[in-house]
Parts: C-alpha cells; sequence; structure tokens
C-alpha cells in the first residue's frame, strides 16, 4: 500500500434538487503536509466540496476519505481530525473571543488547564491577547477572521478547511492572512486544504492545486507546472469593433507561431512562443483583416492563462456570469456555492 | 455524557448572550406581570359568573394559566435564534465538530427553561403578593414550574425543528403568530372550559397548552391534587416532548440534505 493521502476524492457528484449539478465527477487527492488549492470562480463547487469533505454535506454519488476515513460512514472519526473555517466568519458575535475559543476547545472535548493554556497561545499567535475579553462584535472584519481561523486550531486538527479564507479583506489584511496561513502550514505540517478564486493567492500558498470550472476539474499540478504547460507568453488585444472569433482566428491563422486564439466579447487572447516578436505581425494581419487593434498586451504565463486554456474563458467572465444563476440554500449561500 | 456535556455547554453560550441583554432582560421580566395584573384586572368579575369554581379567585386561576403561557410563549420564539445563528454559520461550524446533534437543541431549550422558571417564580411572588394563596405549598408550585418547562420543551423543539426547515424569519413568526393566541385561547388559561363553547372544549383536550394548565394548575392550586389528571396529562407532555424533539432531530437531516 502507499503513503496515506490526507484527502481522497473519487468521482464525486453533488447535485441540489433537479437542476443545479454543483460537483460533476471531481477526484484528487492531497498528499499529506501540503497545502492544496481549490481554485474556480464563485459558482465553480469549491464550497460544495468543501462541505463533502467535512461531513456538513452529503455527495449525490462517489467517494471521500479524509486522513483514510470515509466522509459518509465514518464522520465522526474525520469531524474529530479537521478544522474548518468558512468562507464568513461563524464567531458567536454576542460572546467574547476567549469565549468563541473555550466553546470550541469544550466542542472537541478539550478542558481545564491544557484549553486554557491553548486558548492563551492561539490569542497571542493572531495578535488577539489584547482583545481576548472583548465582545466579537466590535471587532473588524481582519480581527473577527483571525479569530475564525484559530477557532478552527484549538484542538490541533490534522487537516484545515479553509473556504475562502481572504474574500472581503482588504489587500493588506490578506497579505497578512496569507502569512499566517504559510506559517501555520510550515510550522505545523498541517495538511491545508483552501478553495480561492483568487489567482494569486493559488499561487502563493498552494503546492498543488486543481482549477474548478462549472463543477468540473479542468485541470491539476502546481502552479509552475501548469503555467510551464502553457508554451510561451499570453497575448492580450483589444479590438475596437465587434468581430466574430471565426473572422480572428481565420485571420491570425496565417501568423506563423500564434496559436490558442480565443476571443472573449472584445478581447482577443492568444498564445505565441516569442509574444514580442510575434506582436507586429499579429496586428499587421488583423490590420490586413479590416480588424482594429485598441491596445497590446503580452504577459508571462500566469494562472489567469492557464484557466483561460482550460476553461475557455476569464475567471472574470466566470464570475459574472455565474454570479447571475441562483444558487442553492439560504440566502448565505448566494455568495458560496 | 458527551451529550449532556455539549448541552450544557451550548446553554452557557444562550445564557451568556441573554444576560448581555439588558434589555431582553427586562422585559422579559415585565411581560408576565403584564399578563397578570391586565388580565386579572380585566376579567376579575368573571368570578362572579354562574359556573365559576367554588372558592378560587380569578387570580388563583389564571396564575398557572400565564406560567404556562409564559413558557409556551418563550419557547415558540425559540427557532428564531436558531434562524439566527444558521444564518451566521454557527449552526454548520458546530455540525461539523464532534458536538452531539441534539446539544444544539437542548442547550437553547435548558436555556429557556432557566428563564421559564425564573419569569414563573416571579410571577408566583407577584401573585402571592396580589392575595392568592397556594394550598399544595412550595412542592406544588415547583410541580407547576417543571409542568410549564415541560410544556415549552415541546414547544421549543417543534419551534426549532421548524426553524431548520422553513430558514425563514418571516415565514417562522407567520407561523408561530398563527399558533400562539389560539392555542392560549383553546385551552383553559382564563377561564374553565365549563364556560367555554363546548367546541373550544373539544379542541382543548388535544392541546398540549391545556394539558399543561390543567395538570399545573391542579397541582398547584387544587387543595385535593387530582393525581390521575395530572399523571396522564405530564404523560401526554412527555410524549409530545419526545415526537417534538425525535423532529427536531430529523429537520437537522433535512437541513444537511439542502446545504
Amino acid at each position: 500500500m502507499t503513503e496515506q493521502k490526507a484527502i481522497e476524492v473519487l468521482d464525486l457528484a453533488k447535485q441540489y434538487g433537479d437542476e443545479i449539478q454543483a460537483l460533476d465527477g471531481v477526484s484528487f487527492s492531497v498528499e499529506p503536509g501540503t497545502v492544496f488549492g481549490l481554485l474556480g470562480p464563485n459558482g465553480a463547487g469549491k464550497s460544495t466540496c468543501v462541505k463533502i469533505l467535512t461531513t456538513l454535506s452529503h455527495p449525490t454519488s462517489g467517494t471521500a476519505a479524509v486522513m483514510g476515513f470515509d466522509v459518509l460512514t465514518q464522520g465522526a472519526e474525520v469531524r474529530n481530525r479537521i478544522g474548518v473555517v468558512a468562507q464568513s466568519s461563524t464567531a458567536d458575535r454576542e460572546a467574547t473571543a476567549r469565549e468563541n475559543l473555550r466553546l470550541q476547545g469544550q466542542l472537541y472535548r478539550m478542558k481545564g488547564k491544557d484549553l486554557e493554556s491553548r486558548i492563551d497561545g492561539l490569542l497571542t499567535d493572531f495578535n488577539l491577547a489584547d482583545s481576548a475579553d472583548r465582545i466579537v462584535r466590535g471587532f473588524s472584519g481582519g480581527m473577527e477572521r483571525r479569530l475564525t481561523i484559530a477557532m478552527a486550531l484549538v484542538h490541533r486538527p490534522e487537516i484545515l478547511f479553509l473556504d475562502e479564507p481572504t474574500t472581503g479583506l482588504d489587500p493588506e489584511v490578506r497579505a497578512e492572512m496569507w502569512e499566517e496561513i504559510s506559517t501555520l502550514a510550515s510550522r505545523e505540517g498541517m495538511t491545508i486544504l483552501l478553495t480561492t478564486h483568487y489567482l494569486e493567492e493559488a499561487d502563493n500558498l498552494a503546492a498543488n492545486l486543481a482549477i474548478v470550472d462549472r463543477g468540473k476539474i479542468v485541470a491539476e499540478g502546481s502552479p509552475e507546472e501548469l503555467k510551464r504547460g502553457l508554451k510561451g507568453d499570453a497575448i492580450h488585444v483589444e479590438i475596437g469593433a465587434a468581430v466574430t472569433e471565426e473572422a480572428v482566428i481565420a485571420a491570425l491563422a496565417r501568423v506563423d507561431g500564434v496559436g490558442e486564439v480565443i476571443l472573449n466579447e472584445r478581447t482577443l487572447h492568444a498564445r505565441a512562443a516569442d509574444g514580442a516578436r510575434s506582436v507586429p505581425s499579429i496586428l499587421q494581419t488583423l490590420d490586413a483583416a479590416g480588424i482594429t487593434a485598441d491596445s497590446v498586451t503580452v504577459s508571462r504565463p500566469s494562472l489567469d492563462d492557464v484557466y483561460l486554456k482550460y476553461a475557455g474563458r476569464t475567471m472574470e467572465q466566470a464570475e459574472k456570469s455565474d454570479a447571475d444563476q441562483k444558487k442553492p440554500g439560504s440566502d448565505r449561500e448566494e455568495v458560496t456555492a | 455524557m458527551n451529550a449532556m456535556l455539549d448541552t450544557w455547554h451550548m446553554a452557557q453560550r444562550h445564557i451568556r448572550a441573554l444576560l448581555r441583554q439588558p434589555w431582553w432582560i427586562v422585559v422579559t421580566l415585565i411581560q408576565p406581570i403584564i399578563w397578570l395584573v391586565l388580565f386579572g384586572g380585566l376579567f376579575e368579575t368573571m368570578e362572579n359568573t354562574p359556573g365559576w369554581p367554588e372558592g378560587v379567585s380569578f387570580l388563583e386561576f389564571i396564575t398557572p394559566g400565564v406560567i404556562v403561557m409564559t413558557a409556551f410563549f418563550s419557547a415558540g420564539w425559540g427557532g428564531m435564534s436558531m434562524i439566527e445563528d444558521l444564518n451566521r454559520g454557527i449552526i454548520d461550524r458546530f455540525l461539523v465538530s464532534p458536538a452531539k446533534r441534539s446539544s444544539i437543541i437542548m442547550g437553547a431549550l435548558l436555556q429557556s427553561a432557566l428563564s421559564v422558571s425564573i419569569q414563573s417564580v416571579i410571577v408566583l411572588v407577584l401573585a402571592l403578593i396580589m392575595g392568592a394563596s397556594y394550598p399544595n405549598g412550595i412542592g406544588g408550585l415547583i410541580l407547576l414550574i417543571l409542568i410549564a418547562a415541560l410544556v415549552g420543551f415541546g414547544f421549543g423543539a417543534f419551534s426549532n425543528g421548524l426553524a431548520l426547515i422553513i430558514r425563514k424569519e418571516e415565514s417562522l413568526i407567520a407561523m408561530m403568530q398563527f399558533l400562539l393566541l389560539p392555542l392560549t385561547f383553546m385551552a383553559a388559561a382564563f377561564i374553565p372550559l365549563d364556560l367555554a363553547p363546548d367546541w373550544i372544549g373539544s379542541v382543548a383536550k388535544f392541546n398540549p397548552v391545556n394539558w399543561g394548565i390543567e395538570a399545573g394548575r391542579s397541582a398547584a392550586m387544587d387543595p385535593s391534587p387530582d393525581w390521575g389528571l395530572i399523571t396522564s396529562r405530564v404523560g401526554l407532555l412527555i410524549v409530545f416532548g419526545a415526537l417534538m424533539a425525535t423532529f427536531a432531530t430529523r429537520a437537522f437531516r433535512s437541513y444537511q440534505r439542502t446545504v
């Protein structure tokens, strides 16, 4: 037998009602002690996946195991070993930071000195010692987020689930949070599964990631592998007037070394072995075909380009189009799924 | 053992939250006093009606009614805090922890039982000052409070279960408004059922609020308590509570199917 995977997901599917297929046959595995990222736009199925792995929700089909325990049949074993940080703060706002941490520890059967010293340690680690006995209602967004993460760690979980850990935080706090998460991963050797729709977040934190789009995994690997797989530079051209994708593809077929042409509304995306050298001939060819270019950018491959290649649209567009779709469940989930 | 500890820890959370709301405390304490003084004064002449039970003042009659009604009302609204916890993701946090599922509801019900007991003591003391007498002493009064708590348990579980299923504050408010006053008036809270229309008497036989009022009144106010009635009504309330607790636990499963 090979080494025990921290998380093993096989062909997981989840359907809400008759209409919404939140997950559509997802498989991946996570090595112990690593940070794994699920990257995708809102509504791609990341949160559904986390809900199933944390035993909150049940899959329609497929299996999932956490530390070797089946999430469906051995839920109690799974719950003992995981820490979960949900997308929005789940702290009790009418209680103090310390009371929140204490109740959380008590639910994991911790008590006495062990619990109290763990609470003190976490309050210090997460820079909350001065606010320990203040009511959470008065906390800033960043403080509340830190408390929520501290709460998920009270019982020293083997695996930490972070669902969109930095959504809604301002950039400064986000950078701080990345720091915290990297420290946790390296110092405690904890396995972390995080979901995000921020490309730089996945790039920064995850050793491996899976790109999720419309309930399916469209690409998987380390950020470097995924970017290397793109071969060459990304070229983005803003087109002046509306044209059809066929026309653009037909025009650029004549330019050597340019491929993977996609048109999204007025933006043309293409890939070239040597971006800078291809630009003049691209512009010339477009001009000859009667297509005016307003601006051109050339960039090294980013995860955005990876997403574009595998999902056929940019993350931004995916967010926009999926935001309109109705999500299952309560109001709270309108930002989730 | 774990379930009881979890329940206690959950209850502590609710109790602390209430103690931090001074206005809640003031209103909760004043509310039953208003019922007692208002209804006591408004309908006092009822005791001159032919057919009114011999030797019982109107105040003495409604005191157990007010106590059971207070328990019933506060239990009925119990689902509101469940909805708030659901919306804040707090319930989800509990559900992915090893905490026993039942403790999430039992903790809230325990808190509710404690506040109802305090309210009841205040009502009893006030009624005493206003001239009521308690022929069965402390024992009878404790039994009355326990019976009121039992009524609260059943309806509290019902309200929490409903909250998990409908998950909208407005819908829960509408449902509870629909139930609270009719169930209170289709019971012997303020007048003996003998004086009420026959159909109300028939409906009251199936009304858990009335079971609680009849049993509690007999235990606390009847110089010779009707133990047959008390045992049977308490038995019915226990069955009712068990059914509602099962319903509430099932409601968790229904909730988890939709997340």
